[in-house]
């Protein structure tokens, strides 16, 4: 357990040094993704062992957002002046955008697999 | 018999009134949302942002003092951004099987998503912040707070439309897969990881195995992805 949040804190320290260092635009965390995807792949031992600690945190993802979510409260002006506007980019762009991502899915299967997707 | 109002204001100094304030109202929540079977509309998360918000109000407590208690959840989103790995870990063969499908779908939702949500917004008068702020709104929570933050949106914003997203992506898949005769489990999946992250996961996981498997493909890829298109699609509209 140990071993693995330190594992998993060390890649993102690395990570968050990486972008800093760098200049990178991806935010630390997202690095630290993929090297800890990287070093899963490479050594399925330690693979093994970070799962069940991984998956702890995950398994509350959500209850992570709420003190950021809270913070609406310092916003409720800006929802108010600019909802509707909101409300309609938000909805009209993630129709589009499931409606695309699974279209393209769909085109690039058929031509790779041949029209018959497996399983 | 010490006054209320003393031992108030002596907790209110400590952290711990507002961490356990976190966990309570996201258990309250919780509980509410298995009440209601799950409907995608009774999100726990946005239930206790309003319980939280309401008990803020009520007690007169400025956002930073909650956030002195708030800040030790609040800190985990980047640990819990790194265990995104272990979903793409586990779904490895199936990526390695549909690779390019899987490559398709991601970069054409993401791109679709991001560019219709700032040319919507750039249109009906959204200001730099703004569109900063709703540049990440796809992806997963901590990944779109600091893309946000380092856009110079207001990530508390960002972490509201982001909820909002994902409700609204859990809502709509699957009637629209259906108009659109969509019937791989593996598109429908996909597109609801990539355009409505975890809550798009979720819902993906509710109706199919496998369209639940590449929604996690979806939600882990879409969260290295969106890092590179949201600041390249901010700047087409600044």
């Amino acid at each position: 357990m140990i071993h693995a949040l330190t594992l998993i804190l060390l890649c993102q320290l690395a990570g968050e040094t990486m972008t800093r260092l760098f200049g990178w635009p991806v935010p630390g965390p997202v690095l630290g993704m993929a090297m800890l995807f990287v070093l899963m792949l490479a050594r399925p031992r330690l693979a093994g062992q970070v799962v069940p600690a991984g998956e702890g945190i995950l398994r509350h993802l959500s209850l992570l957002f709420v003190p950021a979510g809270v913070g609406i409260v310092g916003h409720l002006g800006a929802l108010g002046t600019y909802g509707a506007g909101l409300a309609v980019a938000l909805v009209l762009s993630t129709v589009l955008g499931l409606a695309v991502g699974a279209l393209a899915f769909v085109a690039v299967a058929r031509l790779v697999e041949g029209g018959k997707p497996d399983a | 018999m010490r006054d209320f109002a003393d031992i108030w204001s002596y907790l209110a100094q400590t952290p711990l009134i507002w961490l356990t304030a976190t966990l309570v109202a996201y258990l309250i929540g919780d509980y509410l949302a298995q009440r209601a079977g799950r409907a995608p509309l009774a999100n726990p998360v946005l239930i206790a942002v309003v319980l939280l918000a309401l008990v803020l109000w009520a007690s007169d407590t400025s956002y930073a003092q909650y956030f002195e208690g708030a800040q030790f959840v609040h800190f985990l989103l980047g640990p819990a951004t790194v265990a995104l790995a272990i979903p793409l870990w586990h779904q490895r063969a199936a990526l390695r099987r549909a690779l390019l499908p899987v490559l398709a779908g991601l970069v054409a939702g993401s791109v679709t998503a991001v560019l219709v949500a700032l040319a919507l917004g750039h249109w009906l008068g959204l200001g730099p912040a703004l569109l900063a702020t709703l540049a990440p709104k796809g992806t997963t929570a901590p990944v779109a707070l600091g893309i946000s933050e380092s856009l110079g949106g207001s990530p508390t914003l960002t972490a509201v439309l982001v909820i909002l997203t994902g409700i609204i992506g859990a809502v709509v898949v699957t009637p629209l897969m259906n108009a659109l005769r969509i019937r791989d489990w593996r598109a429908r999946g996909l597109a609801a990881g990539v355009a409505a992250h975890g809550l798009g996961t979720a819902r993906a996981f509710q109706v199919n195995p496998q369209a639940g498997a590449f929604a996690g493909i979806g939600m882990a890829l879409n969260a290295m992805l969106t890092a590179f298109v949201a600041p390249w699609a901010l700047r087409l509209f600044l």
